[in-house]
């Protein structure tokens, strides 16, 4: 016999988790005490909320399944926050949360909540284990929900008494998990695919529109191989950037509220749209019915409810993105003439360029180019949410899927620190970089001492201008600069890293940008650079709210 | 907008049907109502969901309950031949007199059964379509009826087809 507790490990192991983020309590003592010896490493964070966050960097850096575990009531509560954000960006994560014991179960016990309750609506799929010798069965069924199909979070809550109970040792676990419930459909329809390459070899101005499903699918090469092989140009979301090289000639970059110009006018142009693994989610297409109206609509996603869910789809294929890709790729035999079509986007890309001031002032978009200059794609790229994360998108090119990490349906702000801890343990041989605003930074401001205590090398970069920068841009620019309670009052940042050990750097000089960033990036261990920039900077171009999505503001010509 | 009847198969397991209107509370979509209960396989229970919306809602419910781990199948059967019935208990004033002569024979054109009487109340039992169940609780309402509750609708296909797990 073992305990439950020993059961759980030893299953956690056969999934290969090699790293949990956690943080102990009460009723998951029996579990803690196992990790004690186990050759499971276990990273102690200092909220809860930031270990679901760090299994969700872990899982987006690695492509394997994040692993958090904090204990029942507010340890299970302060974890929602970030299962609801993985749920929103469909990444894999397994969340173990302690539970009292059974006997208690509803009597409004000491830290009780419930906790799958609570998460039905921002999970995949939960469980409450009620008897120990079902924790085999459910673990192996947690992992493969959390990471078939369309990825997402998956919670498991253990009561107390079963992390105790006794479990019968050497039971067969089976070999493969089948649910009736949950058959994935893989290969796309042939028919659909027949009729999406009819579409391709004939249109004029065809536009692949691309997201995270690409980089979740570990479509990159497939997707890149097709754009070549058909001369088609290419726009993906804030999901999908990486998924192609930002600096390929056929990439537009972002579309959306804070697209390209080009990526925007490409969708509002185009006469056929391939749209792969992505939800055509409203910060994408602004007023949905001007939203590429003049295509042909193919939709390619491996989750049949986000086909029609908010645009009308004229070929609609289910599938994994990947073998969809590969059977374009095997199957496709003509292509159309694109040359005026490439050369028009060519012109918009030359016409209108992204830009910002360039004059002596500190502004954010330079701290990101020069950190972009000096990564030149090679690292890991996390940001916070507002400002911070638009310019990120807009200014570093990432070249390559899973090199760049952030909340996007959710937009958490206090996501990116410990996401950014998260991906370090996944790529421990990239650098690691979080860029935040001064507001995000301040949510999870205390993983300062989970980076001092493990001496995790990830570097902070505070684009500051002690504002919430985004909420102000829309009160400058809708509100009448009415700047209702977005102004933060300036924060010593360095002092509060040295305060936990860790290093620091304040620069408000844009000479002062190049140096500090290669500085921090050649230290061992967590720094902090506290980047004092142009306080009412502004993210352009933009997409007013409800507005379609060429009508943009904040537009520059060459 | 119409009345869409989906026959949902699910396992049979603690917090399936929670899961179920849960999603579609969250997600906005009107439940007119709702029946659950065991059905002919064993571990799994059938759900018949009465749902009001244009054909493109339908299909959103459709697909977000199929993507439920525990929802095994999900028809619907507005599309297709089907019976369809509901069943409704209702207590209604009946005082010795012709009052009580005219419900027994209001009831006896319905067909519903007397399955308690009291002194001052008869309990009928009816089961049919919803307007037949409407239209016997209209002609009872002179009467005083003091307590009336409804299942809600189940449905099975007609003939040998049948709504299994295939999902």
């Amino acid at each position: 016999m073992k305990t439950g507790a020993r059961t759980l490990i030893e299953a956690l192991q056969r999934e290969g988790v090699d790293t949990i983020f956690g943080y102990p309590g009460g009723v998951v003592l029996p579990i803690y005490d196992e990790l004690y010896d186990s050759s499971i490493r276990h990273i102690l964070v200092r909220h809860e909320q930031a270990a679901a966050h760090a299994a969700d960097g872990y899982a987006r850096a690695s492509g394997r399944v994040g692993v958090c575990l904090a204990t029942s009531g507010p340890g299970a509560c302060n974890l929602v926050t970030g299962i609801a954000t993985a749920y929103m960006d469909s990444i894999p994560i397994v969340a173990l949360t302690g539970q009292v014991p059974t006997a208690l179960l509803g009597n409004d016990a000491f830290q009780e909540s419930d906790i799958t309750g609570i998460t039905m609506p921002v999970t995949k799929h939960n469980y409450l284990v009620k008897d120990a010798g079902d924790l085999d069965r459910v673990v192996q069924e947690a992992f493969y929900v959390a990471r078939t199909g369309r990825p997402g979070p998956v919670l498991v809550d253990i009561p107390k008494d079963v992390s105790t109970g006794q479990v019968l040792e050497g039971k067969p676990v089976p070999e493969t998990v089948s649910l009736r419930g949950y058959q994935p459909t893989y290969q796309g329809h042939v028919r659909q695919i027949e009729k999406a390459l009819d579409l391709i070899a004939t249109a004029e101005r065809p536009l692949v529109y691309a997201g995270g499903g690409v980089v979740l699918s570990g479509a990159s090469a497939e997707l890149l191989e097709f754009v070549e092989a058909a001369a088609i140009p290419v726009t993906t979301t804030l999901m999908g950037l990486g998924a192609v090289p930002g600096d390929h000639p056929l990439c537009l970059g972002m579309l959306g509220m804070h697209g390209t110009q080009s990526a925007n006018y490409a969708v509002t142009e185009c006469d056929l749209l391939v749209a792969v693994g992505v939800r055509f989610d409203d910060r994408v297409t602004g007023k949905i019915e001007t939203f590429a109206p003049n295509a042909t609509v193919i939709h390619i996603d491996i989750d049949p409810a986000e086909i029609g869910k908010n645009k009308k789809v004229d070929v609609p294929i289910v599938g994994d993105v990947k073998a969809v890709l590969q059977a374009f790729l095997s199957r496709m035999q003509k292509r159309g003439d694109t040359a005026n079509w490439v050369s028009r986007i060519g012109t918009w890309k030359a016409q209108y360029p992204l830009g910002y001031r360039d004059d002596d002032h500190l502004r954010p978009q330079y701290v990101v180019e020069q950190l972009s200059d000096i990564l030149k794609g090679e690292g890991v790229v996390v940001s916070e949410v507002g400002q911070n994360q638009m310019w990120t998108a807009l200014y570093y090119c990432f070249k390559k899927p899973r090199t760049w990490i952030t909340s996007g349906g959710l937009g958490t702000m206090g996501y990116g620190f410990p996401a950014a801890i998260g991906a370090h343990y996944a790529r421990p041989d990239l650098p690691v970089v979080d860029i935040a605003g001064d507001g995000s930074f301040q949510m999870n401001i205390q993983e300062l001492g989970t980076v001092a205590q493990y001496n995790i090398p990830v570097k902070v970069v505070i684009l500051n201008n002690m504002y919430l920068g985004m909420v102000r841009q829309w009160q400058e620019l809708f509100y009448d600069r009415r700047y209702s309670y977005t102004e933060l009052p300036p924060v010593d940042f360095v002092k509060i890293a040295n305060a936990y050990g860790v290093e620091g750097l304040m620069v408000d000089e844009k000479a002062g940008v190049r140096e500090a960033l290669e500085t921090a990036l050649a230290t061992d261990g967590p720094f902090v650079l506290d980047f004092r920039v142009e306080r009412e900077e502004n993210v352009f171009p933009m997409v007013p709210a409800g507005a379609a999505i060429n009508e943009m503001i904040g537009v520059r010509q060459q | 907008m119409k009345p869409h009847t989906l026959s949902v198969l699910v396992e049979n397991r603690a917090g399936v049907l929670s899961r179920v209107a849960g999603m579609f509370s969250r997600r906005g979509f009107n439940i007119e109502s709702l029946a659950v209960g065991t059905c002919e396989e064993p571990n799994m229970s059938r759900i018949t969901i009465v749902v009001n919306g244009d054909d493109g809602v339908v299909e959103q419910v459709m697909k977000q309950t199929n993507k439920l781990i525990d929802v095994i199948k999900v028809s619907d059967l507005t599309k297709r031949e089907s019976v369809e019935r509901e069943l409704a208990l209702i207590k209604v004033a009946a005082e010795t007199g012709p009052s009580r002569a005219e419900i027994l024979q209001i009831a006896d054109i319905f067909r519903a059964q007397v399955v308690d009487v009291g002194s001052k109340t008869l309990v009928l039992q009816v089961t049919g379509d919803a307007e037949k169940i409407d239209a016997l609780e209209k002609l009872l309402r002179q009467y005083g009826i003091k307590e009336l509750v409804r299942t809600g609708k189940i449905a099975l296909l007609r003939g040998a087809k049948t709504v299994k797990s295939s999902k």
